[in-house]
């Protein structure tokens, strides 16, 4: 079922605070195996010019793809999601996201699209601190693959 | 955000010092509670299999994530990249087993922009195949 294109250009509602921890930086430093001092200890992160420890680039993914969620999973769009993969990511910063941190999220369809019988979803998430400063902004290709399509590449 | 690396010191060709990232079952396990991205086709050899997987296979944003420390360790302060997309192009397959598999990364500058930003393009490779296409970060130099 083809995805219905009026959904182009539609926002959601900003998400409600996330507050960004210390520790929750650390754990998700310590998945990827990344030892950088400047997102476990405050002084290393001063000493850099930060006022805490920062998070490392790709950690405003695990927002911002919670927060499009209720693009994925809007039943008017009708997305498969068992179907879905992870096509494209992207990231551009104004700062990085650093501890006590709260960001809200604003999702926007930025294209819907269907291509060798697969349905292509742009979404772009913008993340905004509890100033209303621009933070980061995160573009998400997700790709429904379709029923005869065959897979290559791309990851879920 | 100083970087430790000088703008007027790199050029168009600049190679980044490559790095290796072995990933094995425990290291999806842990990015899949610290992300939390619980996807089985990350830790359910059956489940992936069912949709067409070959075995379990690495979160993408685990990979785009150890390709940027090349840029990152590279920098001083992660803070200095402004820009970092990919695209993904091949799973990377993570057998059941104490040695898992390697993605290999290398980079180098590929543009000198304004501003004493550079574009640097990422290379990830995981068994011989790219796993990252179109994999640019921007970085701003001291």
């Amino acid at each position: 079922m083809a995805l219905d294109q009026s959904f182009v250009g539609r926002s959601y509602p900003p998400t409600d605070a996330y507050e960004v921890g210390r520790e929750k930086i650390r754990e998700f430093a310590e998945a990827i195996g990344d030892a950088n001092p400047a997102y476990t200890d405050p002084e290393a992160a001063r000493a850099l010019g930060h006022p805490d420890v920062i998070a490392p680039p790709t950690f405003p993914f695990a927002i911002t793809f919670k927060a499009a969620g209720v693009v994925v999973q809007d039943p008017e769009l009708g997305l498969d999601y068992s179907r879905v993969v992870h096509g494209d990511q992207k990231f551009a910063y104004t700062r990085p996201v650093r501890a006590g941190d709260r960001l809200t999220v604003t999702s926007t369809i930025e294209a819907v699209k269907s291509m060798a019988g697969n349905e292509i979803l742009d979404v772009r998430g913008e993340v905004h601190d509890e100033t209303g400063a621009h933070v980061v902004t995160a573009w998400t290709k997700l790709v429904a693959r379709g029923a005869d399509a065959q897979r290559d590449g791309g990851e879920a | 955000m100083a970087a430790g690396i000088a703008y007027d010191d790199v050029e168009v060709g600049t190679e980044l010092p490559p790095q290796s990232f072995p990933v094995t079952r425990a290291t999806l396990v842990r990015y899949a509670g610290a992300s939390g991205d619980f996807n089985p086709i990350h830790w359910n050899e059956k489940f992936a299999r069912e949709v067409g997987l070959p075995d379990v296979i690495a979160h993408g944003m685990f990979t785009m994530a150890s390709a940027i420390r090349v840029v990152t360790d590279w920098a001083g302060d992660p803070a200095a990249v402004v820009e970092y997309g990919v695209r993904f192009t091949k799973p990377v397959v993570v057998p059941n087993d104490e040695k898992g598999t390697v993605v290999e990364v290398s980079a180098k500058v590929a543009a000198k922009l304004d501003d004493h930003q550079v574009r640097v393009d990422l290379v990830a490779t995981c068994a011989g195949q790219k796993v990252l296409g179109m994999s640019r970060a921007v970085v701003r130099l001291a």
